[in-house]
């Protein structure tokens, strides 16, 4: 995206806003509460549209071509969005057909997403019955049925306990690794980013403060820790948190 | 074919979840059924009603208000559909609805379509229930009157879209059943017919002329009868329209009408 603004009214959510997730990456989107990232997400999955600025998802524009660009996009939401009461499978069956796929690659794609979270035998129970952490694996098997080019997940582990948390961010990273998949992912727990590999985003009061690789953004903050980094990029604001 | 899978998807789910909510599908028929079977039995005795079309005799005053509670059926069904887009968009499904790969409308349009099929069960169930209580129906009146169902359907779940997009809070809810719900059942001949309105109030009488839901109650009540009131059909099929378009355009992100804070 680039030159991105967006207001509510009065208030600047986001200003002049430009950044980008490369394929085979992931990029961590780093923020305080009130940053700006919701909206920006908002704007990504057209849910809001700006007069200022373009947002390209794999090549397609946003405004020009929204319909190649969303179905380049896969999205998990901040809030849960799956219906409770129907099962896992039914879940996902919904989300296939609201991207066209024919019913029996949808099958075989929902088989191949859940049994790489270790979901498939609970495909038939009703998604009430499963813990937060799964229902959130089920979010992200399913964003990922489509195959898109651009996953985006906005604060995915708010909410779940370490070793869940834990779990997907790996998980993440190894499909960005495998795939090729470019991953945007929002947050503000410092300890989700692999220093060694992904790239950073940081988001303070709808304008960004730094991105890059992470010795990139350590160096212009002159720290040496990415903690350390965030604080400085994002003053009067609570610390960044380690974990919760 | 994708337009196709999307809406056999939105259909489904919609029916699913209709299943699942048990006392949602009893609380659709209890409430018309109390009307049918309590209401109309006090009643009938105070009010009787000369031939009307389609009626070709006298009849009973619970056959006269079956039309008027099937209309009832798919006007709570309406409001029911966009109360839960209102808590949809609140929950997060209506943003994963809305960031499919297809045209907006088209979305909408199932979203609409969904709900028609909805109210359609119900009002076959209640059907079902009124016949078994001895209430007299033309036998053919099952299926004539599916087209009549459709378009009002579309006609009062589109109003459930156009009054989604512009509410933003479960709690404003209320309100619609207050401000659209009652007036539009109460003045029209739902219960009772329009003459009877007049011989009270020529105002109240034209206000109730000019409401589009009394339209869909005596499209109902013709094709019941195997009849086409056209002047009904016009006026339900070009408020369905118009709703439709206010919808599309309530939920077209250029508007912003779905604009919440954002963090």
């Amino acid at each position: 995206m680039t030159g991105l603004s967006f207001r509510y009214g009065e208030r600047v959510a986001l200003d002049e806003v430009s950044l980008s997730a490369e394929a085979g990456r992931f990029t961590a989107l780093l923020g305080p509460n009130g940053a700006g990232k919701s909206t920006l997400f908002s704007l990504l999955t057209r849910l809001l549209i700006s007069r200022q600025g373009q947002i390209r998802i794999a090549g397609h524009d946003l405004e020009r071509e929204p319909r190649a660009a969303l179905a380049a996009l896969g999205v998990v939401f901040q809030d849960a969005t799956l219906d409770l009461d129907l099962t896992v499978a039914q879940n996902l069956r919904y989300f296939s057909r609201l991207h066209g796929l024919p019913p029996r690659q949808a099958e075989q794609r929902a088989e191949e997403e859940l049994t790489r979270l270790g979901l498939w035998e609970r495909r038939n129970e009703k998604v009430r019955a499963l813990n937060g952490g799964h229902r959130r694996r089920v979010e992200i098997a399913r964003a990922l049925l489509h195959r898109p080019a651009v996953l985006i997940l906005d604060e995915p582990t708010v909410g779940l306990d370490p070793p869940t948390r834990r779990l997907l961010v790996d998980h993440i990273h190894q499909l960005c690794a495998t795939t090729g998949m470019a991953v945007l992912w929002a947050t503000h727990l410092i300890d989700e980013v692999d220093p060694a590999s992904d790239r950073v985003v940081i988001l303070h009061r709808g304008r960004i403060r730094a991105a890059g690789d992470v010795p990139v953004v350590l160096a212009a903050a002159h720290s040496d820790s990415l903690a350390d980094a965030f604080r400085h990029f994002t003053p009067e604001s609570p610390p960044a948190q380690e974990a919760r | 074919m994708l337009w196709l899978l999307a809406l056999r998807g939105i259909v489904g789910r919609e029916i699913l979840r209709f299943l699942h909510q048990r006392e949602r599908f009893l609380g659709a028929l209890v409430r018309p059924l109390i009307w049918l079977l309590v209401f109309a039995a006090g009643f009938r005795a105070a009010l009787g009603v000369a031939i009307v079309p389609p009626y070709q005799t006298y009849i009973p005053y619970e056959v006269y208000i079956v039309p008027g509670l099937l209309g009832m059926i798919q006007l709570f069904n309406g409001m029911q559909s966009s109360l839960s887009m209102v808590y949809d968009r609140e929950m997060g499904s209506m943003r994963l609805l809305l960031t499919s790969p297809l045209p907006r409308w088209w979305l909408l349009v199932c979203k609409l379509v969904a709900g028609v099929a909805v109210s359609l069960l119900q009002c076959w169930a209640f059907l079902l229930i009124a016949t078994l209580f001895g209430i007299e129906l033309p036998g053919p009146g099952w299926l004539t009157v599916l087209p009549a169902l459709i378009l009002n359907g579309i006609m009062l779940g589109a109003l459930g879209l156009v009054l989604s997009s512009t509410i933003r809070q479960l709690e404003n809810f209320a309100g619609v059943m207050n401000f659209v719900v009652f007036p539009l059942f109460f003045c029209s001949p739902a219960l009772y017919p329009l003459y009877k309105m007049r011989e009270s109030s020529e105002t109240l009488y034209w206000i109730c002329e000019f409401n589009p839901f009394g339209h869909g109650v005596e499209l109902i009540r013709h094709a019941l009868y195997g009849q086409v009131s056209w002047p009904d059909l016009g006026v339900v099929a070009a408020v369905a329209l118009a709703l439709l378009a206010l919808a599309v355009r309530g939920y077209d992100p250029r508007r912003g009408l779905m604009k919440r804070k954002g963090g």
